[in-house]
């Protein structure tokens, strides 16, 4: 079975002759990988995409009717960035133009994996869901998570393949289920399937020279999988697969899936022409219990910050000692903002004080950070920390005019709400269409039908 | 004398989900990846001295098919924190790379 991964993640591109190159090879599936959870918590919680409108467009629209047109079966995962209910309704809306601009005829699946604070809780009382890390499972923040997503298994992907649909948008799922699904629905070994999805799930990041933003073919049989890049500039090398095969992974050896493991430790790779890279080996251990991924993030407070330079040496050696004093200053002069209403930071870049003589100590550069339960506190709290530095006088001090090089005016800049993950743990499951939601839909001519 | 950072031909960190880091060590050749792992100077408790993390959350995996040395921890502060300064995790490979490799040859 042949599978291409459109890019590493939908927005960052590919060129137009790669993804002629993957046509030309008679694929039977076309899968892309929409989302990610390594931009942290703001996306999934505010419900925004953190890939850009204009740039997932472009991707869907240079391939997806020329897929729907060849009736070839099109995959997209973690829909809008972060995969929840907002994010899924702002790629349909993109989808719904492209069909309309392409006078499209299909059916398609959407496919969600939301889960409510009362389940995740409920599950938790049974003893059911555990941490994957240093992150304790804080019942209040659960309760006031915006939004919590399971990473979706193979199955809801197989049923939706199974339902004969042409295009398959789906919510928050494991990055492997979108192109290992319809290989283990084929019939294909799953330890071959994961493994061979886990790589190619970054678009041509296993090739030589390396792109997240290019096309990669995954071809699998019953002994092995292939893995060649679709942009003849580029090969798969036994060196770049195996490298890939560590990326983003806590183990080198092993793949978790929600239905069990993928063992690694004794691959073969070989390379079977000069871009071609063949491997075996892979093999799938089932899990006695059935887990999924949750990730939940809520609301921690509001940003402001203001960003500077510094130059001046005695300045930058003193700068902690300075930042005390702003923060006492601020805690005698502002008594009617309560000190646990904002967290006040300072991020500093810079300014190693390397060489004994400090008028050559380099310049830093500094971020003070303020979170509170309100825009208004954080600004408000941004506003003084920033005035007092600026004007901190300090004994000895040279430089009387200003201790801060502002690169902006405004020079506070309020960021709006922020958020934190709340949730990354796992929970078990009865069976892995557990809170999942399938509805179908489709264009006739481009219109919804 | 070498540091790991001129020894390896990749020396890289990411976030493994947000609430660990993983790093990657991967060599040209295998006599510099076994020159490694020969030195045993990659302990838990080194990395831990160097990232402020307790020992015994520290994993050392060397993976010889892709003569690579992977180490994962915990991060400090979780990824989107209030105080977290690198969001994907990718600017720590430092201290890692830092790292004074012995031989006991005299090369190198």
């Amino acid at each position: 079975m042949k599978i291409v991964a459109l890019n590493g993640l939908l927005g960052y591109g590919y060129t137009l002759e790669s993804w002629q190159q993957a046509l030309a090879c008679n694929p039977d599936i076309i899968g892309v990988d929409a989302g990610s959870v390594d931009p942290g918590p703001h996306y999934l919680g505010s419900g925004t995409s953190f890939t850009d409108r204009f740039a997932v467009k472009r991707d869907l629209s240079l391939a997806l009717p020329e897929a729907i047109r060849k009736r070839i079966p099109f995959i997209i995962g973690t829909a809008g960035g972060s995969g929840a209910s907002p994010h899924v309704d702002w790629l349909c809306s993109i989808i719904d133009e492209i069909a309309q601009e392409n006078r499209l005829t299909c059916r398609y699946a959407v496919i969600r994996s939301d889960n409510s604070s009362e389940y995740v809780l409920e599950k938790h009382c049974q003893g059911k869901v555990h941490p994957l890390g240093p992150l304790t499972l804080d019942e209040e923040k659960v309760r006031q998570a915006a939004h919590i997503v399971a990473q979706m298994s193979i199955d809801p992907f197989i049923r939706a393949l199974d339902m004969g649909v042409d295009l398959i948008i789906a919510g928050r799922a494991c990055d492997t289920a979108i192109y290992a699904a319809p290989a283990i629905r084929a019939g294909f070994d799953p330890g071959l399937a994961y493994h061979m999805a886990k790589i190619m799930e970054c678009g041509s990041l296993c090739s030589d020279p390396a792109s997240a933003s290019d096309v990669m073919l995954g071809e699998i049989g019953p002994e092995a999988f292939t893995l060649t890049p679709m942009n003849p500039g580029r090969r798969c090398t036994v060196e770049r697969v195996a490298a890939h095969t560590l990326y983003e992974q806590e183990n080198p050896y092993l793949i978790r899936e929600p239905d069990g493991t993928a063992n690694v430790q004794d691959c073969q790779y070989e390379q079977v022409d000069a871009r071609t890279v063949r491997v075996t080996g892979s093999r799938f251990i089932p899990a006695d219990t059935l887990t999924l991924k949750l990730e939940g993030s809520c609301l921690v407070g509001y940003r402001a910050i203001s960003i500077a330079g510094i130059n001046d040496p005695m300045t930058i050696s003193r700068i902690d000692e300075l930042f005390t004093g702003v923060k006492d200053f601020i805690t005698e002069n502002q008594p009617a903002i309560a000190p646990d209403t904002y967290q006040l930071h300072l991020k500093k870049y810079g300014g190693i004080l390397a060489d004994p003589d400090p008028a050559l100590a380099a310049q830093m550069a500094i971020i003070i950070d303020v979170v509170g339960q309100t825009q208004d506190i954080a600004g408000t709290i941004c506003s003084v920390a920033r005035s007092r530095l600026l004007h901190f006088d300090y004994p000895g001090r040279r430089s009387t005019a200003g201790n801060l090089a502002f690169p902006y005016s405004p020079s506070d800049i309020k960021l709006g709400p922020v958020y934190g993950f709340c949730l990354y743990h796992v929970v078990e499951v009865a069976d892995l269409m557990e809170n999942i939601k399938i509805t179908l839909g489709g264009y006739q001519d481009g219109q919804p039908v | 004398m070498a540091s790991l950072s001129d020894l390896a031909q990749i020396l890289r960190s990411k976030n493994a989900g947000p609430l660990f880091v993983t790093f990657d060590v991967i060599f040209a050749d295998h006599a510099s990846f076994d020159q490694v792992l020969a030195s045993h100077i990659l302990t838990e408790t080194l990395i831990s001295q160097l990232y402020d993390v307790p020992a015994a959350d520290v994993r050392i995996i060397p993976y010889a098919a892709a003569r690579a040395i992977k180490i994962t921890i915990p991060r400090k502060v979780i990824s989107g924190d209030i105080r977290d300064t690198d969001i994907y995790g990718c600017q720590q490979h430092l201290p890692l790379g830092n790292i004074w490799i012995e031989n006991s040859r005299g090369d190198i």
